[in-house]
């Protein structure tokens, strides 16, 4: 399996990932909470924008309504963890299980009836909106008012009921991150990951290589929406509380997609790089700002705007491919 | 030999207008079938049918003895009837390579197995120095090789080929009469094409097919057809003759 995974990555692909690995795993020992909090951030945007990029950028269907499966899957851990003491992991499945079924429906009602591009889009705008609105509503989670996790100081950490310092939800998005990573390299070497991409190329040239694109285009989004549930149950228990006016918003989706969009749609290090450029230096910047004493709160909406005009213009395949040329990190033959 | 593809009495119409109408043909097994006719005579429409783009009006299509009218395009595929798009479809962003592997993922799942396959179907078509090209970056002539290579990485029985010699120079088209007759005789394989260009459908033809307004107004062998006269008037034109 493990042979497999690695079948055919230039060695030295291999080592420098392993480096980057090494340095975020002791990561802090060196760094304050501050830079914690910021590396929470950046690794919960690679790990959605990962799970994103499986529909988008694998099977080529854009969907704008990703903050609908983050917030199922907050919302349904967090409700069973309020009500039950259920423990988040506990609650993932189920979560993961309710995310999947509502990507299948809206893929069924999408893909069996040719629905795809722009259509596909607003169709997913549609159900995250109309999600958020239903939550709105719902005094079982709170409603509008929100949902609220009990917050007391933790001075030691619960993985179990994921209760603790930052330095916990560090490593739980890092390993999170890591997995995504692993699964999405593998499914683009795999047959599944091959016709996903004749399907975003061509699909009627890729319907008449025998590949029955209903079910892959299934196979897409009923990955990628239980892939982004997890994101969602971390989101509620490192945040503590929930609005179906902020968890389920349109921007929330937006947001998950500027990564990879950036970084490279389709690539496996584009969320990653994207994740890392967008919120590492919009902080920065915010951090830069505020110690020159300027106080802009909308300096970060106008950073994404200038990033993503410059990507749109410059780079068009995002920033990876071009790193990717220059590390020579393309594949090779294995006999080679 | 026995038929492989039976078209029998198929018609399709696209509000009001009738691109195919009443055409029946049979293609031999290891026959080289062309059809050829004028710009709008429904010979891609004719195409799309056996593919499974369209399911026909009316008639019946069969396959190796069996019902294929009516399925979808990948289903049609996968009883072995492999296909090329006359305007050439490759997959720009992948490699030539994976262009040829997504095709041979059909008989064989496992990527490195089909990886193994592409790479020899490359060689087969002069490919394989280009196949880590991206293939929206080949020429015309590339290009219509890829897609004759991806079609056939899908090991089909029947290969339909849609002018995969429009566009090409004269050293090109002969290279492809090359390719066509050599997967005909070496590999059995058995072909149906469109072709506008004479000099290719008679020197590689088995038995012709002339369309014209959607309807078959001459089948036979090659020579036997261009002197026919209502194939002369309505597509070769009399100076042809």
């Amino acid at each position: 399996m493990i042979a497999r995974l690695l079948h055919g990555v230039p060695r030295h692909a291999f080592a420098l990932l392993a480096a980057v690995l090494a340095v975020l795993v002791a990561a802090p020992v060196f760094a304050n909470d501050y830079v914690l909090t910021i590396l929470i951030l950046i690794l919960y945007s690679a790990y959605a924008g990962q799970a994103w990029n499986i529909l988008m950028g694998f099977a080529g269907q854009l969907s704008l309504g990703h903050a609908l499966y983050v917030g199922l899957g907050a919302y349904v851990t967090a409700a069973l963890y309020v009500h039950f003491g259920i423990g988040p992991w506990v609650g993932m499945p189920l979560a993961i299980l309710i995310s999947v079924a509502c990507g299948a429906i809206i893929g069924f009602l999408a893909f069996r009836f040719g629905v795809g591009g722009v259509y596909f889009a607003i169709l997913t705008i549609a159900f995250s909106e109309f999600t958020r609105i239903g939550f709105d509503h719902i005094d079982w989670v709170g409603g509008s008012s929100g949902l609220f996790l009990p917050v007391a100081n933790y001075t030691r950490n619960d993985i179990l009921l994921l209760r603790g310092q930052p330095v916990m939800f560090y490593y739980v998005i890092l390993a999170l991150t890591a997995v995504a990573f692993v699964i999405c390299h593998g499914l683009l070497r795999s047959r599944v990951g091959y016709y996903w991409q004749a399907i975003r190329e061509d699909e009627p040239a890729a319907r008449a290589l025998g590949i029955n694109t209903f079910r892959y285009k299934m196979i897409a989004i009923v990955i990628s929406a239980g892939m982004t549930a997890p994101a969602g149950v971390f989101y509620a228990f490192y945040y503590n509380n929930l609005f179906p006016e902020q968890t389920f918003f349109i921007l929330r989706s937006i947001e998950i997609m500027l990564g990879p969009v950036i970084g490279g749609v389709g690539t496996l290090f584009g969320p990653v790089i994207g994740a890392f450029l967008l919120t590492g230096l919009s902080e920065a910047l915010q951090e830069l700002l505020t110690h020159v004493g300027l106080e802009t709160p909308g300096a970060k909406r106008v950073f994404y705007g200038v990033c993503l005009l410059l990507v749109v213009m410059i780079l068009p395949n995002g920033i990876w491919p071009p790193i990717a040329r220059l590390l020579r990190l393309e594949r090779r033959d294995p006999e080679t | 030999m026995p038929a492989l593809l039976e078209v029998t009495g198929i018609s399709k119409n696209f509000s009001g207008l009738r691109a195919v109408a009443d055409v029946s043909f049979t293609v031999p097994e290891s026959a080289i079938f062309a059809v050829i006719g004028p710009n709008g005579a429904g010979k891609t429409t004719l195409f799309n049918l056996i593919a499974g783009v369209f399911a026909p009006n009316t008639g019946a299509i069969t396959f190796c003895g069996d019902r294929i009218d009516g399925l979808r395009p990948d289903e049609v595929c996968r009883r072995g009837v492999g296909r090329t798009f006359q305007i050439v479809r490759p997959f720009p962003g992948l490699s030539v390579e994976d262009n040829v592997t997504v095709g041979a993922l059909l008989r064989h799942p496992d990527p490195a197995a089909a990886m193994r396959r592409a790479h020899d179907i490359l060689g087969r078509l002069d490919l394989f120095d280009k196949r880590r090209h991206l293939a929206g970056a080949l020429t015309l002539p590339d290009r219509k090789r890829l897609e004759v290579a991806r079609a056939l990485a899908t090991e089909p029985k029947l290969l339909l080929l849609d002018e995969v010699m429009a566009g090409l120079r004269p050293t090109e088209t002969d290279r492809m009469v090359e390719i066509i007759r050599k997967l005909n005789t070496e590999a059995g394989l058995t072909i149906l094409l469109i072709e506008h260009v004479m000099r290719a459908v008679m020197s590689v033809a088995t038995r012709v097919l002339v369309l014209h307004h959607g309807a078959a107004i001459a089948e036979g062998a090659p020579e036997a057809v261009v002197r026919e006269p209502a194939v002369i008037e309505s597509y070769l034109g009399v100076e042809a003759v």
